[in-house]
């Protein structure tokens, strides 16, 4: 609302010698974009795993490339998978769509189960880093829960739900709500006492104090657990759709298992890994711009 | 003039794993309003205690706080508190940090043109307008004090407590926020409470000088008051009578007759 008063004039930059007129100390004076460091940096970061890659590729082709290769080289999954990593978007009917689509079915599957996953299991660590005793209580059984792999709950939820999209979701939330739950009750229990104290002189009621106070000193907890379990819940779906069926990317694969199309199922490995990674850069992206102010 | 705050035979101790321990013990003392009183004594003695006590973010064990009559038995905003470490949130600008109490406190009372005056009006105070739109990180450690400062003065409190304000300053910087909490209390009259190990410090600021022994059970030893007209001035003071023999007199109390032991369990 005040950004109008404190605008840094960005010509006073350019100005020559100062003529006994008070320049603004405003922001410090935004440097020209340097197009030869920026070239430098990307070739650094980029041109490293690049190399790698083809070195790997070229191995990968000559070991495969024999006659009685169990796995075709990188030469025979391009010829018969081609369209695949063309046409991530084509629409062939049902059954018959692009890598992408599969993805993002996959991904909307993951935002809901893990979507649901992020907002309880925020409530339920703070409730739990609140309490002494219901961290004494809850932690033990947590820890014991986190490790039970994703796959070993699709029974139970299969049962529970009596279908198979529901229980794909259950899988995600229930695999990817733990590392949330764990780190949301450090992070608040670690809330500086200083701050209990600020809140307590102000007389804060509770949801002032969730929303002023725990959230943002606990922040840089959370996400780090959200971090983890977005991990988690992209390793669970592409788990749980081989069981369950439908048009999802861990469908897919197994689908390609089935009619013994090798080439399509590691095609789909490298969108599997990519979707990953990029779900992990987000989350870690979204962490980075909302806590870079609570250092 | 009655006492506007009474601190009437208190007595504190903490139970910790089945080991009471006797923080303090038959503290009697009132403050007048407008008053400024230093709280001295060797580290450990409770003197922090006392202050949370006043502050009502701990319970008495025995005894009572009375403000103006009425018993102190939780925190609240009548009784602002500076924290040592100036305990700003650090994910809040300087305006922020300051309307946050400012908003709470005065939700209703104001309108919003008038909560955005009154911070500014406090920051003013400190003379840290200028820095409003900074977050804690970026500003050094004796500017945020004075944010902590005009936090708690923006709170309109009864009663000021200020817990080792200067504490982790450098001397420099120190004097000048002396210098400021001087001003303050000279324009606005507000009643203080300040702890402090600094015999200097204390002689300075203050109307009364509280002394407290050693723990464990520390109580107050003795209570001097400083006959030094206002406003001070730290260079004249320096060789001033006055302020010399209330400097010896403190020092006198914490290095002869109460020395600090190591290990005093």
């Amino acid at each position: 609302m005040t950004a109008t008063a404190r605008k840094a004039p960005i010509e006073t930059v350019a100005r020559p010698a100062p003529s006994g007129k008070v320049v603004p100390l405003g922001r410090a004076p935004v440097s020209r974009i340097d197009l030869g460091r920026i070239a430098a940096n990307l070739a650094r970061n980029v041109i490293p795993p690049l190399v790698v890659l083809a070195v790997l590729l070229a191995i990968w082709q000559v070991s495969c490339s024999g006659a009685g290769a169990p796995l075709p080289p990188p030469s025979q999954i391009w010829a018969d998978s081609s369209d695949l990593i063309a046409q991530p978007f084509f629409n062939n009917g049902p059954q018959d769509i692009g890598l992408a689509w599969r993805v993002l079915i996959s991904l909307e599957r993951v935002s809901i189960g893990f979507g649901l996953a992020a907002i309880i299991g925020v409530a339920i660590g703070a409730l739990i880093g609140q309490s002494v005793w219901a961290m004494r209580g809850l932690d033990p059984i947590f820890q014991i829960l986190r490790t039970v792999p994703p796959l070993a709950w699709l029974p139970l939820s299969l049962a529970a739900f009596q279908d198979s999209k529901p229980s794909a979701i259950f899988v995600i939330f229930i695999t990817s709500i733990w590392p949330v739950i764990i780190n949301t009750a450090v992070g608040v229990r670690n809330i500086p006492e200083d701050y209990r104290n600020v809140a307590r002189v102000l007389r804060l009621n509770q949801l002032e104090f969730f929303l002023r106070i725990m959230l943002p000193a606990a922040a840089p907890y959370i996400f780090t657990g959200l971090r983890i379990g977005v991990g988690l819940s992209w390793l669970a779906i592409v788990a749980a759709e081989m069981l369950t069926g439908g048009v999802g990317i861990g469908f897919f694969i197994w689908d390609a298992w089935n009619s013994s199309r090798l080439s399509d199922i590691i095609v789909a490995l490298v969108y599997i890994g990519v979707t990953g990674f990029v779900l992990d850069k987000l989350v870690a992206f979204l962490g980075r711009v909302i806590t870079r102010t609570a250092a | 003039m009655s006492a506007y705050l009474k601190i009437d035979h208190v007595d504190k101790s903490f139970a910790r794993g089945g080991v009471d321990t006797h923080v303090l013990s038959n503290i009697t003392l009132t403050i007048d309003k407008g008053e400024f009183v230093s709280i001295i004594g060797h580290s450990g003695c409770g003197k922090s205690t006392l202050l949370n006590l006043v502050a009502g973010l701990t319970r008495v064990s025995a005894g009572a706080i009375l403000l103006e009559g009425r018993e102190v038995n939780e925190p609240g905003p009548e009784r602002a508190v500076v924290f040592q470490n100036h305990s700003l949130l650090p994910w809040l600008s300087v305006y922020e940090n300051v309307n946050l109490a400012v908003s709470k406190v005065f939700a209703g009372k104001k309108s919003r043109a008038e909560r955005h005056d009154w911070v500014m009006h406090n920051l003013d105070l400190v003379q840290m307008a200028h820095a409003k739109d900074k977050r804690p990180a970026e500003i050094s450690g004796g500017m945020k004090q004075r944010v902590g400062i005009a936090r708690a003065l923006s709170m309109e409190p009864k009663i000021l407590l200020l817990d080792e304000p200067f504490g982790a300053l450098d001397a420099l910087t120190r004097a000048h926020l002396q210098d400021a909490v001087m001003d303050i209390h000279a324009r606005l009259g507000n009643t203080m409470i300040m702890i402090t190990h600094d015999v200097d410090e204390a002689v300075l600021l203050s109307d009364r000088i509280v002394m407290m022994t050693n723990g464990p059970a520390a109580h107050i030893g003795e209570v001097l008051d400083v006959p030094i007209p206002r406003p001070r001035d730290r260079i004249a003071l320096a060789s001033d009578r006055s302020y010399l023999k209330c400097r010896e007199a403190v020092l006198k109390f914490l290095y002869e007759r109460h020395r600090f032991v190591e290990a005093a369990e």
